[in-house]
């Protein structure tokens, strides 16, 4: 939040109207709802980490959060993607005030000496604000989620504390699929299901494991299959 | 498109008296509802369902009164705007592919707006056959472009369903404005008001009958809710009910009970249908933007059935 709190009075005013309307808009346009199956919408520090399947996914997540909540969750984001025009750059820092990173991490981790990617997320869970993660790592355009990356899991076991909570974000692929210029306004829904945190003793795998069957749990029966 | 937001002087005088009396009756179902949740408390599912469906009668007769004062073009408008929520959420629950998006975002964006268009420029020629014809041929031209194969068939069925029943039969109730009856020119509009009050009341009363008297289960597999006791109970007091509205209409006592059975009748196997679809999907609901209906299709399911037989009964007998 210090980044936030140094600009000037209307420029955070701007980005507020700017965040409000586009909040708005992706409402209206997926008739959007939340439902908390597995867990209330509680005002405390939480990690959402959900299916990744279109740009507009953290938009959806965090238009859908109750206000309160809200503006104390910040999106991870991918540094390549949103640094690549000034718009972009403008939309990430101000407007959603995303915590960005360095992605690609996890094939030269462990040769080259570099810092850690992981770094400005710790550091914002650290700073007491909520996330909304994608651990797929980058948009999938298949109906199966792709496996989960490390970065969940390294989360996870530096913060022992922090509630896990499963997203499984409903249609917004089929509103607007890769490549088609109007979105089709279908009704997007986010299952938020049970909270789970790292359990003692377990490794990696198992966790990444558990941690994506938790969304595969929450799509409903009637969701189209890959046939 | 003329815009016309005229309303004529009778249409204006027994329009504000029939609201007076859904006021009332919606004043004394609010009524028992406070007194039941008094009696068997706010915990009750059924209660509160019940007074969520009141809560959203009076939201919906008040959407429905503002689009009255709009005149013809409210109307149009209003009935545009409730295909379009009904649209969605048909689609939301089609099986559709990436292939589908080209003839799903024409059926939304060009497809429903000129069927309302040509309802409110009157032109039965080209309402009456818009989508069965010219958008039977020219969705599935449209799926081609998607070059995907699997399941076409069925994907493109899903699809002109939707328009079908969502566009097509919901413009059925405006496009009783356009009938042109000897005698009864200028009151159209009552024509509207008859035919949601029956349906719909021809719902609710299936409903309080079924929770009165319902014991035996008329289609346990295809609505576990409705009953023998509720259907009869609800269509025998909605076709009095349509009776006693005959100085609504251009018919006599007897030409409106007829009528009002034949919708009723229409309306409930209309219910039938959708639910089958709904149980296919398996979902209870077809969204939930009417709070304690669900969504605007499980409100309207009835009026697409009943809407062009309605239509086009009165056009069979009543238009030279």
């Amino acid at each position: 939040m210090t980044s936030r709190s140094a600009a000037l009075l209307p420029a955070r005013l701007l980005a507020r109207i700017v965040a409000l309307f586009l909040i708005s808009l992706v409402r209206i346009v997926t008739g959007a709802q939340a439902r908390w199956t597995g867990t209330a919408p509680l005002p405390q520090q939480r990690l959402y980490y959900a299916n990744h399947s279109s740009h507009l996914d953290f938009l959806l997540l965090w238009a859908l959060l109750p206000p309160r909540l809200r503006w104390h969750t910040r999106p991870v984001a991918g540094a390549d993607y949103w640094n690549r025009s000034a718009v972009r750059r403008y939309l990430i820092r101000h407007v959603f005030n995303g915590v960005l990173v360095e992605r690609g991490g996890e094939a030269r981790a462990e040769g080259v000496a570099r810092s850690d990617p992981l770094a400005p997320v710790l550091a914002a869970i650290a700073n007491g604000d909520s996330l909304i993660f994608f651990p797929e790592g980058t948009r999938n355009a298949n109906e199966e989620m792709l496996p989960f990356k490390s970065g969940l899991f390294h989360i996870a076991r530096q913060c022992v504390q922090l509630e896990l909570v499963p997203a499984h974000i409903e249609n917004l692929n089929r509103v607007m699929p890769k490549g088609e210029l109007l979105p089709l306004p279908l009704i997007c829904t986010i299952n938020f299901g049970t909270p789970l945190t790292l359990q003692a003793g377990e490794v990696k795998d198992e966790f990444l494991q558990r941690a994506r069957d938790a969304i595969v749990q929450l799509i409903p029966e009637h969701a189209p299959r890959p046939s | 498109m003329r815009i016309d937001t005229y309303v004529p002087e009778p249409v204006r005088e027994q329009t504000l008296m029939l609201f007076a009396c859904i006021g009332a009756v919606l004043l004394v179902a609010s009524l028992i509802g406070g007194l039941l949740r008094w009696k068997l408390g706010a915990a009750n599912g059924v209660v509160a369902n019940l007074n969520a469906r009141i809560n959203a009668w009076w939201v919906m007769i008040a959407v429905i009164g503002l689009a009255f004062l709009g005149g013809r073009t409210g109307v149009v408008v209003l009935f545009g705007f409730v295909s379009f929520f009904a649209l969605r959420e048909f689609v939301t629950l089609n099986q559709t592919r990436r292939g589908d998006h080209l003839a799903l975002v024409v059926s939304f964006f060009v497809a429903l707006p000129l069927q309302y268009i040509f309802v409110g420029q009157n032109w039965y020629g080209m309402f009456s056959i818009f989508i069965p014809v010219y958008g039977f041929l020219f969705l599935p031209i449209l799926a081609c472009f998607g070059r995907d194969t699997t399941r076409f068939l069925s994907r493109n069925a899903e699809t002109q369903w939707g328009l079908m029943v969502c566009v097509y039969c919901i413009s059925h109730v405006p496009a009783l404005l356009a009938l042109d009856i000897p005698g009864y020119a200028d009151r159209n509009m009552l024509l509207v008001i008859f035919l949601i009050l029956v349906v719909q009341s021809s719902d609710v009363l299936q409903y309080v009958w079924g929770k009165l008297f319902g014991r035996h289960k008329i289609a346990p597999n295809l609505s576990p809710s409705k009953t023998v006791e509720g259907f009869v109970g609800g269509v025998a007091s909605s076709t009095l009910l349509g009776a006693a509205l005959f100085w609504l209409t251009p018919f006599s006592p007897w030409q409106a009970a007829l009528m009002a059975l034949a919708i009723t009748l229409m309306g409930f196997f209309g219910g039938l249908v959708m639910s089958a679809i709904k149980r296919d999907r398996g979902v209870k609901d077809w969204g939930n933007m009417i709070e304690g209906h669900g969504g605007m299709l499980d409100r309207l399911d009835s009026v697409c059935f009943s809407a062009p037989i309605f239509f086009h009964l009165i056009r069979f007998y009543f238009v030279p």
